[in-house]
Order: structure tokens, then sequence, then C-alpha cells
């Protein structure tokens, strides 16, 4: 029967809290490794600004290398090839440094070209009414840079919040690993029915307001 | 031992690194099926669209969202280890190319859709009063300056779903990772994790260099 198999009532019932202890995780999971991913967007981003071109140049190349890995393959590297080099990472460990290499790359490319759609007159503007220039950046220069690209940040964040998925492959319990655990025990798919449900349900609205920005931003373009 | 010798020793190297080449090549297929079903759905289900019955569109935005609001990696793992309670087993391989074709779909979709409904007003006017009507205003007018104002979105997304084929290694499907992860542990060594970072970058590296500069063109109008 095919309720029987996808949308058991009782197996739902039975694996409920194994799910919301996997969810409980997955938000932790998005609290950590979002900021984290910003932090070092806006590090690669303001070092992308510098006058030096080996730097510059150094920082184009980290991202693009970190932009071209899949973040699993980041993951499973650190993961499974750190302890040959004598480091023992643990699961949350790993999918920080994978997460951070990763999603600090996109943020980082995201918030480059925010900057760089910024006027110049703006910073020049900035500093002859005699702000310094990290004032001039932080107060006149990013919140412009940011409004610009916001449509693009979201999408990101949509983006890394779907990937702390990955971490099940490491075996950190999070809503996809503690669903498949509810499966294999169980043998019925309503467990992983269930968390694809929570995942939908939990990002849903942004999707919906992501649909929102993205079309007001090409309209604007035309 | 020395770092080259964990991270680069030539034996290992020499002994997987044809398993890793073979990975590339299923990577490589993976990622073709995916483009191509995926492009086509996607595009197929924005003409759908366009024709504007609102139950079926309803229909199709629910679908849409639903595929961009679930992870990848969940899609996979209920084709791969859900269908079978069904009495369907899918092979793995058929398991991540359905689910990636799928989120791709939805991704497409909602570009392509964004693309036709930004095209001036002006064009759909004009067509019909030169006497063309409905169908071909759409597919010979409307839709290819669509695709044109949405190509480097299109592309950008099109290359992050694409890197989604190393999920397969989840489902037991030998592409790159997978393979590596094999090497690993029949070698006790992670050199195949490094050839296998090495083989991504060979693949994607150029890939995402083309990404930024077709951005760059199309931007500039």
């Amino acid at each position: 029967m095919f309720a029987d198999a996808f949308l058991n009532t009782e197996i739902l019932w039975e694996a409920w809290p194994i799910l919301l202890d996997g969810l409980g995780r997955t938000v932790l999971l998005s609290l950590m490794v979002v900021p984290l991913g910003l932090l070092g967007g806006l590090a690669l981003a303001l070092l992308s600004l510098t006058q030096r071109r080996t730097l510059r140049w150094f920082v184009a190349a980290w991202v693009d290398v970190f932009r071209a890995l899949p973040p699993l393959v980041l993951l499973v590297v650190v993961y499974a090839g750190l302890p040959f080099a004598g480091l023992e990472v643990s699961a949350w460990q790993a999918v920080a440094i994978g997460f951070f290499l990763n999603t600090g790359a996109y943020y980082g490319e995201i918030l480059r070209a925010g900057i760089a759609s910024v006027p110049k007159g703006q910073m020049e503007a900035a500093r002859s009414l005699g702000l310094s220039r990290p004032h001039a950046l932080a107060f006149v220069v990013l919140p412009q840079a940011v409004r610009n690209v916001l449509p693009d940040l979201v999408s990101n964040t949509l983006e890394v919040v779907k990937l702390t998925s990955l971490a099940a492959v490491v075996a950190l319990p999070e809503l996809l690993f503690q669903a498949r655990q509810a499966q294999s025990v169980t043998y019925n798919a309503t467990p992983i029915v269930a968390a694809a449900v929570i995942y939908f349900l939990l990002l849903w609205p942004f999707v919906r307001m992501l649909s929102r920005l993205e079309n007001r931003q090409l309209a604007a373009r035309r | 031992m020395s770092f080259a010798d964990s991270f680069l020793n030539l034996r290992v190297a020499v002994e997987h690194g044809p398993k890793i080449i073979e990975g590339m090549g299923v990577t490589v297929v993976l990622a073709a099926c995916v483009i191509a079903t995926g492009l086509a759905a996607g595009l197929g289900l924005a003409v759908l669209r366009a024709m504007g019955v609102r139950l079926l569109n309803w229909l199709i935005v629910f679908v849409v969202d639903l595929f961009r609001a679930v992870p990848p990696l969940v899609v996979i793992v209920l084709l791969y280890f859900g269908l079978p309670a069904a009495g369907m087993a899918l092979d793995g391989f058929v398991a991540a190319w359905l689910a990636l074709s799928l989120v791709l779909m939805a991704f497409a979709e909602e570009i392509f859709w964004a693309g036709i409904t930004t095209l001036p007003k002006g064009q759909w006017e004009a067509s019909r009063a030169l006497g063309l009507r409905f169908v071909p205003t759409f597919f010979l007018v409307v839709l290819p300056q669509a695709v044109r104002i949405v190509i480097p979105p299109l592309v950008n997304r099109t290359i992050a779903i694409t890197k989604g084929t190393a999920l397969a290694s989840v489902v037991a499907v030998p592409e790159i990772l997978g393979a590596a992860q094999a090497g690993v542990s029949f070698s006790f060594n992670p050199t195949p994790l490094t050839l296998a970072a090495l083989a991504y970058l060979a693949l994607f590296l150029p890939v995402v260099v083309v990404g930024r500069w077709v951005e760059r063109r199309w931007h500039v109008r």
C-alpha cells in the first residue's frame, strides 16, 4: 500500500521525537555556518579591494577554486583526509571548516560584486566629507552594496541552509541523518517523507520571498 | 611518514588514478544527462505556464517551490532508499539523475518564466498587430528574447546544480567522489581524495571561469 509505506501515521508518531531532535540540530548548524560564511565572505570581499595585485590575484584564485569544488567533496576531504595529517576533526568541526571554505567563497563573490556596483563617487564623497576609509566603507559603501545584491544574498543563504543536509554524510545527526536512521530501523519511507515535508515547510516562506525579490530586481533592470 | 607520502603517494596514485578517471567519465555523463533533462523540463514547464491555465499554474508554482525548498540530497535519498518500499528499486545513477533533474527543472522554470514576464508588453502587441497568432508570437518572438535575457542566471544555476553530481556518491554511484572514497578505504591513504579534488578542479574550474565571463559579457547591454 502506498500510504502504508510513505505516509504511515503510526511510524510517523514513533519517529517524531528523533526527527524533532534532528531538526533542532539542522537549525543549530544553520546558525553556525551562515554567520561563519558571511564573515569569511566579507573578509574576502574586503581583501579583493586591495591595491596589491598579487593579493587580489590570490583572493580571486581562492574564490574560484572553492566555488569549483563541490561542497560535499570539501566536506569529505576535510573529514576523511585531515586525520591522515594527524588532525582528528569531529563531524561538527569538519562541517564548519568545509562550509567556511565553500560558502565563504560564494558570499565573497556576491559581496565583491555588490561593492563593485556602488558608484565610485560614493566613496569619494564620503572621504571628502571627512570619513576615514574604513568608516566610509562600513557606513556608506557596504549598506548600498548589500542592498544591491540582497536577492543573491538571500538565495545563497537558502542554499547554505539546504546544504546542511550534507552533514548527514559525516554522521552528524541532523534532520536527514535522523530520518535515514528512523527509516532503516522501521524499514519504512515515512520518516524521509516527513523530513522532506519539514524542510519544505521550513524553507517555503523564504523561497516565496526570494521569488518576489528576484522578480522585482529583474523588473527594475528593464 | 611525510606529508607528500600520505597525500600525494605515487604508488597509491598509480593504483587508484584509473578509477578516478573512470569516475570523471561517470560524472560527465551524469552531468550531461541532468543538464539535458533538467533544462528541457524547466523550459517545458515555463511554456505550459505561459498558456495561463490557472489551476495548472498553481500546480506548476507548487512543484517549482517544492524542489527549490527541499535539499537535493533529501530528494536523492528519498528516491533511492524510499521508493523500494513501494516496490520500485531505482539504480543509484537513475535516482541521482532524476532528483537533480527535478531540482534543475524547478530553478530553470523560475528563471525562464522571469525572462518571459519581464519582456516588454509591446513585443506581444507588435506581433499580434502584425497578424501573428498566440503560438507563433510566443515561440518566434517572445521565447527567443526571453531566453537571451536569462542566460547568465541560467548558466550559473546550471553550474551549481551540476556540482551536485558529487551527491550521487551517497547512493553508491562510482563517480569521482565515490571512486575516491572506495580508493581511500582500500589503500588506507588519502591520495585518492587529493586526486578527486584535482579532478573536480580540472572539470569545474574552467566552467566557473566561463560562468563569470558570461555574466560580465551579458550584463553590459
